[in-house]
């Protein structure tokens, strides 16, 4: 199955002064309504985990709450992705717009988006965006309301229920999941947290119908997504592509000639190298043939004067430094892991050893308690297995 | 209506109400998951992933102390990828660790360890993470803190918030660095700890001890110019025998008595003496504060508050310092027994005070602070020089190599030995209201309490608060103001219910005349210094020996006690809470900063 790359351009293009006209016309529809057309869209959440959005906005409509809340995930802490940024600079209103949606289909009244310590600068702007958005809301006889709140820096906070502690006033370590937010969310009362990218395209979804949205995109994967693309590549930014495009095509389009690998997904995703580029696209898991790699957006390009070995020791440094300490397979699986694969470059321990930092890669998969702890495996198995010399010599 | 599921756990079938964790559905299934993070005092954290299991259908394991068991779920708790991944973790947790099992305080003790030796972990699958140069922190009389061997469970910290409202300890930094840590990283001695020791019975490992003095009574026993006294609290003869191999609420108050004769101690008494003497200083200062409402109409701080609890004690100086009138100026049996060691019983026995060492065992981890406060010299002397735990008092009998079953009975010595049922009562929570009780209301009436046994129900059981009143009747002529007074009581135990009587009392809302305190969960049975594992149904059994105990005595009131009049009559002649009591006996207090 070939597919050809091809660019859109949903999420930013076109954005006009109208785009608070258009949310009143789809806000005098039903409830219900909006939720099957999102449903019906597949549209999944762009924040990573891809949990179908329209389902999230059902749970947390169906909790019986006299406070809900609609949270904007503006945390944007993977490294190599920098596409909320750009979504908050240049298109605001279409995130409130997809906040007042969701917080109409909840039943919600109030919102926050919580940003980024490094993004403060866009403060000014978004809190001038604010007031109009909460003026026309009020003409309009709609009660909801928006406020940022500033996130405190570390990554961790990213995820949605250290968020949510972090919110609180709590230390930022994720929760015991289930419940849920949509049930137990920020104060403990039912939450939609949804990423930045994913509630504009519910925005979009709604604008352009489920139909046309379906159009982008392949079965299990609809729409298109930002990409923030970067590392060994003429030209690197922001790109609004659709999904279900293969790695061939991309490094064709964005590769320096020399690519020897691309890591989908930042730190947390899977390093794709140049012999699997043919077999891999670019989407949610399931429903293709090949490998499908889901990803937040970061799209990192590496040619062969890169060291594998030192991309893994970065990365491997993040996560133990970011880890939030907590639960015991994270906190001390990835200090073994970077130690570990030091110690193998240096000769201090045998090249087996990396067998056995595969094994404890995976249990660090099936036992931490989130996505952090269970997505280091996918770098690290990805690049150890693919590029075990490097490792070693 | 509750609502029951049904699941499969190791191909048996078992339902449980809806919301039960899976952990406790395989409970009741008789499987049994090893745990770390989980104490069922506290909230669950679900963070040492020890208690995984396979959920069919599941893409990762399941910590199953976190997750609620739902309909149809079929669930493997030791399969090979279960077992495994345990393992892994427990290699983990290993090469995180000091490991030093030889010299550990916690060794045979240790959930780590235990772990560890049950999944045949060795610490050779990993490199060593442990960090250099942790310092223990000795700075606290009571508690030590060594973070080298933390398995990071935060048992400490949901203790410290959760049962005791301090927050004394805290989680610091995040990632490989992240630890238990105090406010500022300032050594525990500095921060808003009240020693209560909470966190020591629940932590799985020797991460957090007490501070242990033994060494330094085997040096006095041994110095044959020290006349070496040793008392024991009432709820450490319900709880010793945990630490030797008996089963929790065996009472072993006579053959303690033979191994502390054995360990070597000149004289061996009995802290229930002093629980006593505390009745009938207490018991007369509430007297007093009433006679002052009632009588004089003056201004005096009501409700009283008792004050045997040390840990109690810090915490109302750092948390409700304005409120510390409130406090019983009573010391704590501990201290009245130290104070009396070194004048009454040394003059009566013809030794120096400097040459008496007075030791003590006890249910807590404050009571060694206690021992240390400055003001605690009234005797001349440090009163009481060493406090040991429960815990430190099996391990001097393990160290003598004594073989504790086969003991014969024996009886404390005399002069501050002996005492009554109520005494013993201290040990648990409402046994100082009912001690009290028992005395005040025969004071000031001439006849004993109304209740069946002289047992007073409603001051019992692990209820976190719990309040009766009494109605005085038929007063004696000196007494007649409180003719028909409904004295009204109330008993707290663990700190997180002493919060709430405080904010009542702060919001002048307090209706109560008298109440008792007790830092820690289910009163001292259940103390800081007492065996581990503490849960609640050990704490039951701890209590129902006491009250055993308290049944089985000829005496049952403190006022009874013919030490007690004998003390009254040779050395303190002008009563309860005359100049020489409150020399002695009395105490005051420092108000503290809440952080
Ligand atoms: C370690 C970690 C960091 C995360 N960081 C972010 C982030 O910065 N932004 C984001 O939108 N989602 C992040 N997520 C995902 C959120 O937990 C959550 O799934 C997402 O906000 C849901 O929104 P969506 O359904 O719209 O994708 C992170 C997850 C993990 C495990
Ligand atoms: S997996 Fe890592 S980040 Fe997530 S809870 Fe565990 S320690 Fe914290
Ligand atoms: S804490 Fe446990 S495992 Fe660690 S040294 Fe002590 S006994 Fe051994
Ligand atoms: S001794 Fe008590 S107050 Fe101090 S840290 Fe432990 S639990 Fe908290
Ligand atoms: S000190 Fe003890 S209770 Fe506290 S986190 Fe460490 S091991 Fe757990
Ligand atoms: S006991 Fe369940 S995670 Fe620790």
């Amino acid at each position: 199955m070939k597919l050809s790359l091809k660019k859109v351009d949903l999420i930013l293009g076109s954005y006009s002064n109208e785009e608070y006209k258009i949310l009143f016309e789809m806000l005098s529809r039903n409830s219900d309504e909006i939720l099957k057309d999102l449903i019906e869209s597949g549209l999944k959440g762009r924040g990573g985990a891809g949990f179908p959005t329209g389902l999230k906005w059902k749970l947390c409509a169906e909790a019986v709450s006299d406070d809900k809340y609609i949270i904007c995930n503006a945390d944007e802490g993977e490294p190599g992705t920098f596409k909320d940024r750009e979504i908050l600079d240049r298109v605001p209103k279409r995130v409130l717009a997809g906040m007042a949606l969701a917080a109409k289909v909840t039943g919600a009244a109030k919102g926050y988006i919580y940003l980024r310590a490094e993004y403060s600068f866009l403060v000014n702007k978004l809190q001038k965006e604010l007031e109009e958005f909460h003026k026309i809301l009020k003409s309009n006889n709609i009660k909801f309301n928006v406020e940022i709140f500033m996130g405190c820096g570390a990554y961790i906070c990213g995820e949605e229920t250290a968020l949510l502690q972090s919110m609180e006033g709590k230390r930022g370590e994720p929760r015991n999941k289930p419940p849920f937010p949509t049930t137990t969310g920020y104060l403990g009362k039912p939450t939609v947290v949804n990423n930045v990218e994913t509630l504009v395209s519910a925005f979009m979804v709604c604008r352009i119908g489920p139909e046309e949205f379906k159009k982008l995109g392949i079965q299990g994967s609809s729409g298109s997504k930002l990409f923030s693309v970067s590392g060994d590549t003429p030209k690197p930014g922001i790109y609004d592509l659709e999904f279900g495009l293969s790695l061939a095509e991309f490094v064709d389009e964005f590769g320096d000639g020399d690519t020897k690998a691309v890591q989908v997904g930042g730190a947390s995703g899977f390093c794709v190298p140049r012999k699997k580029f043919n077999e891999t696209t670019i989407g949610y898991r399931g429903g293709l043939t090949g490998d499908s790699l889901p990803t937040g957006g970061s799209m990192m390009l590496f040619n062969s004067s890169r060291s594998m070995y030192n991309i893994l020791r970065n990365y491997l440094d993040f996560f133990a430094e970011e880890s939030c300490g907590q639960c015991t397979p994270c906190r001390i699986g990835c200090q073994q892991l970077k130690n570990g694969i030091e110690a193998v470059k240096k000769g201090e321990k045998d090249p087996e050893y990396l067998n056995q930092l595969l094994k404890l890669s995976d249990t660090m998969k099936i036992t931490s308690k989130c996505g952090l702890g269970q997505s280091v495996a996918n770098s690290f198995s990805s690049i150890v297995t693919n590029f075990t010399e490097e490792m070693i010599y | 209506m509750e609502n029951y599921i049904t699941l499969t756990i190791d191909n048996r079938e078992v339902t449980v109400p809806e919301g039960t964790s899976i952990l406790q559905a395989a409970h009741k299934a008789k499987v049994n998951i090893p745990t770390l993070c989980y104490h069922e005092d506290l909230c669950v954290a679900g963070n040492c992933r020890i208690c995984v299991v396979e959920v069919e259908g599941s893409r990762t394991l399941t910590a199953s102390c976190s997750t609620p068991a739902s309909n149809g779920m079929v669930i493997h708790t030791s399969s090979p990828v279960v077992r495994n991944a345990r393992k892994d973790i427990i290699a983990l947790l290993v090469s995180e660790h000091n490991t030093q099992c030889t010299t550990c305080y916690r060794s045979l003790n240790c959930e780590l360890q235990s772990l560890a030796a049950e999944y045949n972990v060795d610490n050779t699958r990993y490199l060593s993470v442990l960090k250099p140069n942790i310092q223990v922190d000795r700075s606290s009389w009571s508690i030590e803190k060594d973070d080298s061997k933390c398995v990071r469970c935060q048992r400490c910290v949901r203790t410290c918030s959760e049962l005791q409202h301090v927050n004394a300890i805290t989680v610091a930094h995040k990632g490989k660095d992240m630890k238990i840590s105090t406010f500022m990283d300032l050594p525990l001695n500095e921060v808003v700890c009240v020693n209560c020791g909470q966190c020591v019975i629940h932590c799985p490992t020797g991460a957090l001890t007490e501070r242990r003095y033994y060494d330094d009574i085997w040096e006095a026993i041994g110095d044959p110019n020290k006349h070496v006294v040793i008392n024991t609290a009432p709820s450490v003869r319900v709880a010793l025998g945990e630490t030797l191999d008996y089963p929790p609420g065996q009472r072993v108050t006579g053959k303690m008595v033979a191994a502390m004769k054995k360990l070597g101690f000149d004289s061996v008494l009995d802290t229930d003496f002093t629980a006593d003497l505390t009745i009938m200083e207490e018991g007369s200062e509430l007297l007093l504060r009433l006679k002052k409402a009632f009588r004089d109409k003056e201004n005096v701080a009501l409700p009283m508050i008792s004050s045997c609890s040390p840990g109690w004690v810090k915490y109302i100086e750092h948390m409700y310092p304005e409120h510390l009138d409130n406090l019983s100026t009573c010391k704590s049996p501990q201290q009245m027994f130290g104070t009396l060691a070194k004048t009454y019983y040394a003059h009566k026995i013809g030794v120096k005070p400097e040459d008496i060492v007075s030791v003590s065992v006890m249910p807590c981890a404050a009571k060694k602070y206690e021992a240390n406060r400055p003001e605690m010299k009234a005797s001349g002397f440090q009163d009481i020089d060493a406090g040991l735990t429960t815990r430190e008092l099996g391990r001097m009998i393990r160290q003598a190599g004594i073989d504790f079953g086969k003991l014969e009975d024996e009886k404390f010595d005399s002069m501050m030995g002996d005492s009554s049922g109520a005494a013993v009562l201290f040990g648990a929570t409402g046994g100082v209201m009912e001690a009290a009780l028992r005395t005040v209301y025969e004071i000031v009436t001439g006849r004993p309490v109304p209740f069946k046994n002289l047992n007073i129900m409603a001051a019992r059981g692990l209820e976190k608060i719990k309040e009766t009143s009494i109605l005085l009747k038929g007063c004696k002529p000196e007494w007649d103001f409180l003719e028909g007074v409904e004295l009204r009581v109330a008993v707290a135990h663990g700190l997180k219910n002493a919060r709430t009587i405080m904010e009542q009392i702060k919001r002048n809302e307090s209706p109560y005349h008298f109440i008792e305190i007790m830092a820690c969960p289910g009163g001292c049975i259940g103390g800081g210094g007492q065996p581990i594992p503490t849960n609640d149904a050990i704490r039951k059994k701890r209590i129902a020996a006491i009250y055993a105990e308290d049944e089985g005595k000829e005496i049952r009131k403190s006022h009874e006690n013919p030490e007690i009049v004998q003390i009254y009559k040779d050395f303190l002649p002008e009563g309860p809470l005359g100049k020489k009591s409150h020399k002695l006996l009395h105490t005051h207090y420092t108000k503290r900063n809440r952080y």
